[in-house]
């Protein structure tokens, strides 16, 4: 495990090297830091005014007095903004909040307030027609975040340059608008603070229970800003929110606390993921509604099937397109034996574990019968295969209507009602009041999904700590070397397909229960509905590959956003694309980077190469010896 | 560099009867192209054999049909009296394990992590137990670290065992390759091109490595190009031309054949034209 005094050596040994200071609007340092404050001050103080003067505009942005609406999301970034900054101009007691000294993080929190604030005028004014709808305390809102901006562009900001990309740049530069963004983007990539930069310091000094304290604050606060989202109902504030929850994100990192909480979630690793599971189980008693709570268990159900797929993709390097036709074969086993009027076997009901048990069982089987003769292919061609089976799935499923073939799934009509399920008497189809809190059907499915994916995170875990998991990532890593080292590959291989393909006929039976019924075109390669296999592959890419909570992030940012942006149905496919190509280019390691990919910290700085550009600076090894 | 390491002994070490490894008339063909032709070797218990040879001689496909990588065309390869099966796995769990010319690293897992998984085969713990967790399987993953750990102090690696397997320098892959060879407790291990790319020091660190290997009663059979570093280390040198073995004896024999010489320098021998071509200044400076 990471000892904290080789960080710190590490963190001693680092050479500034390219990293150097600058300042983009020349003040002196104490009227910088009295302009970013006085910033603060009157972002904070416009969200009490009113901003325009019809209720037309989505969140009623009219009343003086208390902020609504969006007005909410200039508060809190401006509120964190100014909490940060006076850690970062280190006012005593409170330089605790930003441990990495560095005026970035106030830069980042800054550059949210200021975005969201501006989204909100000019969308007022693009809404309404004009910027003549706007009150006082819009324009005031506009220039208090712009003075905001101003004055933490004169505090001194710390850059890291990366001479090594200047080339890939020159081609696309020729367009204007092109070459625009990517100096805004690579202005902002120079802004990142690197894990050398941050002095964290060590938070096991403080006493066990402030640590835990400090986690359950964390959790609960991450439950508020996601239940908040979820809960909010037009698409513009969807945005605004999405815009200060991610530079948000962007600038606690740049702020060294999120590393700082990381170290406390691994110092106190049982109590902190009992708090997220408690945290989880909160969440269809935070919000009484049906909606949210159907929402909550979609995300579960395409979180798990991902975090299953990772394993096949993530940890073993095994591009599987076809991998929904499992959570399918889950799903209608699981219908089959439900005692559903229109099942084969309308009087077969199974209780729940045992439908659980054999959806799961049918699955591997599945997952045998395809894997053992396509998992001799590797790459490209075993992407193909597997596609290919994905689709036949389908369409098997599809003609066993009793009149292209025998009578087994109705065909297209598939199976309908499903009965809810009844577990130890407790019907969750049924409503239940426990408390002052009453859980809907969907409520008792999220929690019921919420046990499976507890299951199937710890056998990801486990799973992949061990010698099989280490013989997967072997054989992504280099499937020759892997088989010299004695690694049965296709044995292997094989297990992780099936173990997959398990995992994924877990949810299945779930989601069966769910919508009630089964019907096979859901269980395509792509679609403009989840779950389907690009959706899934997407989910683990976008989220990160090989990690825990990549996947299940990534399907949840995946079946969200587009939830709420309704704008975007049309383009939802194409925004996925879009999407991926940016991740791909621009983060190549998924939002969330392996833990493999934090042992750059102990990297002499002086000689590696900087990791976090990985993907398009991998060297393998290989190449070194050739 | 520590010289010694507790060995654990292998279950099917057979005291000396007849030869370690024995390879009898290797004919490896792609297509049209005879790249290994009729090649005998035989490598004993306790003995380091060199293999050398112009570059494209076929030493590496050699190697390949010996570790179960390529299938020989023909002929047999023999370990401790059984016949080899033509699967890598196998090969590496009957007991030859192998470096690789172009070094072939787990690159993003850690240095620890490479060694483990080249005790694969000498552990048993399939999904179910690391799922379970039971007390065998702590004990076993304990036991696998604690000889991972082992190689690496052997190695000198094990103050790295922490970074990733990239981001080692390149003589420290290289001994990371070795001691992840080792993990896999063979009887033989196949080197090949060991020091490629070394500086001096280097190579005299990797050459008391192998002797210290060699001490541990495993056999080593390697391939260099490094003739000084071959002849201080082997107690036997086989000189591969052509996909044919030209000579085989000791370093002094080696060294005084007018064929190797011709071999290396360009000199054509009878029968085989074009032979000038394999020579280059590089391996000029060698002898």
């Amino acid at each position: 495990m990471t000892d904290l005094s080789t960080n710190a050596a590490a963190m001693t040994a680092t050479t500034p090297g390219a990293r150097r200071t600058e300042q983009y609007i020349p003040l002196p340092l104490n009227a910088a830091r009295l302009l970013t404050l006085a910033g603060v001050v009157a972002s904070i103080a416009s969200t009490f005014m009113s901003w325009t003067y019809t209720t037309d505009f989505p969140g009623d942005l009219t009343v003086s007095g208390y902020p609504g609406g969006l007005q909410i999301m200039t508060l809190i970034g401006a509120i964190l903004t100014g909490v940060i900054a006076l850690g970062a101009f280190r006012i005593k007691g409170l330089a605790w909040l930003n441990p990495s000294r560095s005026n970035n993080s106030v830069l980042l929190l800054a550059l949210g307030t200021l975005a969201t604030t501006w989204y909100t005028v000019i969308d007022i004014a693009a809404k309404l027609g004009g910027l003549a709808n706007l009150d006082p305390g819009g324009f005031v809102a506009a220039v208090g975040t712009l003075a905001l901006f101003a004055g933490t562009l004169a505090l001194p900001i710390d850059r890291h340059p990366h001479d090594e990309d200047d080339a890939e740049y020159i081609e696309l530069g020729s367009l204007a608008a092109v070459s625009l963004v990517v100096a805004v983007y690579r202005w902002l990539r120079e802004l990142r603070i690197t894990h050398g930069d941050i002095n964290v310091p060590d938070p096991r000094r403080l006493n066990v229970w402030l640590q835990r304290l400090a986690i359950v604050a964390v959790f609960a606060a991450g439950l508020k800003v996601l239940t908040y989202g979820l809960a909010t109902t037009y698409s513009d504030i969807f945005i605004g929110y999405m815009i200060v929850v991610s530079f948000t994100f962007w600038g606690l990192g740049a702020s060294g606390l999120l590393r700082q909480f990381q170290q406390l979630t691994r110092e106190n690793r049982v109590f902190s993921s009992s708090v997220g599971i408690v945290a989880a189980v909160a969440y269809p008693f935070a919000q009484n509604n049906e909606h949210w709570a159907n929402l909550g268990v979609s995300v579960l159900i395409v979180g798990t099937v991902a975090l299953g797929l990772n394993i096949v993709v993530g940890l073993t390097g095994l591009l599987d397109l076809g991998y929904v036709a499992f959570l399918g074969v889950g799903a209608y086993t699981a219908a089959l034996v439900s005692g559903s009027q229109y099942s084969i076997w309308s009087g077969v009901q199974f209780p729940f574990w045992a439908a659980a048990l054999t959806g799961a069982a049918a699955a591997l089987v599945f997952g045998v019968l395809i894997g053992a003769p396509t998992l001799r292919l590797r790459g490209d061609y075993l992407a193909i295969v597997t596609l290919g089976f994905g689709e036949i799935f389908r369409i098997v499923v599809k003609n066993l209507d009793g009149v292209s073939g025998p009578q087994v799934t109705n065909g297209p009509n598939g199976i309908a009602q499903i009965p809810d399920l009844s577990i130890f008497g407790y019907n969750l189809g049924d409503q239940h009041d426990i408390g002052s809190f009453t859980l809907g059907r969907f409520a008792n499915y999220y929690l019921l999904m919420l046990v499976i994916t507890v299951i199937v995170v710890l056998v990801f875990t486990r799973a992949s700590d061990s010698r099989i998991g280490r013989s997967w990532i072997a054989i992504r890593e280099d499937e020759t070397a892997a088989t010299a080292m004695g690694i049965n590959g296709f044995r292997v291989k094989l297990v992780a397909f099936a173990l997959g393909a398990s995992l994924a006929g877990l949810a299945g039976t779930v989601s069966a229960h769910v919508t009630n019924s089964v019907v096979p075109d859901p269980y395509v390669f792509s679609g403009s509905v989840p779950p389907n296999s690009a959706f899934l592959l997407a989910a683990v890419v976008l989220g990160g590959m090989g990690t825990v909570s990549g996947p299940i992030l990534g399907a949840a940012l995946l079946y969200v956003i587009p939830e709420k942006l309704d704008f975007l149905a049309k383009y939802e496919l194409f925004a996925f694309g879009i999407a991926l190509v940016l991740i791909m280019r621009f983060r190549p390691e998924g939002i969330i980077a392996n833990r493999r990919r934090q042992l750059e910290f102990h990297e002499d700085d002086a000689t590696a190469p900087d990791k976090r550009t990985l993907g398009d600076d991998t060297v393998s090894a290989g190449t070194a010896g050739a | 560099m520590t010289t010694t390491i507790p060995h654990q002994p292998t279950p099917e070490q057979v005291p000396d009867s007849g030869p370690l490894l024995q390879a009898s008339g290797v004919i490896m063909r792609f297509g049209g192209l005879t790249a290994v032709r009729d090649v005998d070797l035989t490598v004993n218990n306790g003995e380091i054999v060199g293999l050398i040879g112009p570059n494209g001689a076929g030493k590496t496909t050699f190697f390949n049909c010996l570790t179960g990588l390529y299938v020989p065309t023909e002929g047999t390869v023999s370990f401790r009296g059984s016949v080899l099966p033509p699967k890598p796995h196998l090969v590496t769990k009957a007991g030859i394990a192998r470096t690789f010319q172009n070094i072939r690293l787990f690159a993003n897992m850690t240095v620890l992590e490479n060694v483990l998984v080249g005790r694969h085969t000498r552990t048993r713990e399939g999904l179910l137990s690391a799922l379970i967790r039971g007390p065998g399987y702590h004990r076993a993953e304990a036991a696998s670290r604690a000889r991972a750990m082992e190689l690496l102090e052997f190695t000198g690696l094990a103050a790295k065992a922490d970074h990733l397997a990239r981001n080692l320098p390149y003589g420290e892959q290289r001994k990371l390759e070795i001691a992840r060879a080792l993990a896999s407790e063979p009887g033989l291990l196949l080197l090949d091109e060991p020091t490629a790319g070394m500086n001096p020091q280097e190579t005299r660190a990797t050459e008391e490595l192998v002797f210290a290997v060699r001490d541990q009663g495993i056999a080593v059979l390697v391939i260099e190009h490094d003739m000084r570093f071959i002849f201080n280390l082997c107690d036997r040198v086989a000189v591969l031309v052509q996909g044919e073995k030209l000579v085989e004896g000791t370093s002094e024999v080696v060294q005084q054949d007018e064929r190797v010489i011709a071999a290396y320098l360009g000199e054509p021998f009878e029968g085989t034209p074009g032979d000038g071509e394999q020579t280059t200044g590089e391996q000029e400076n060698d002898r």
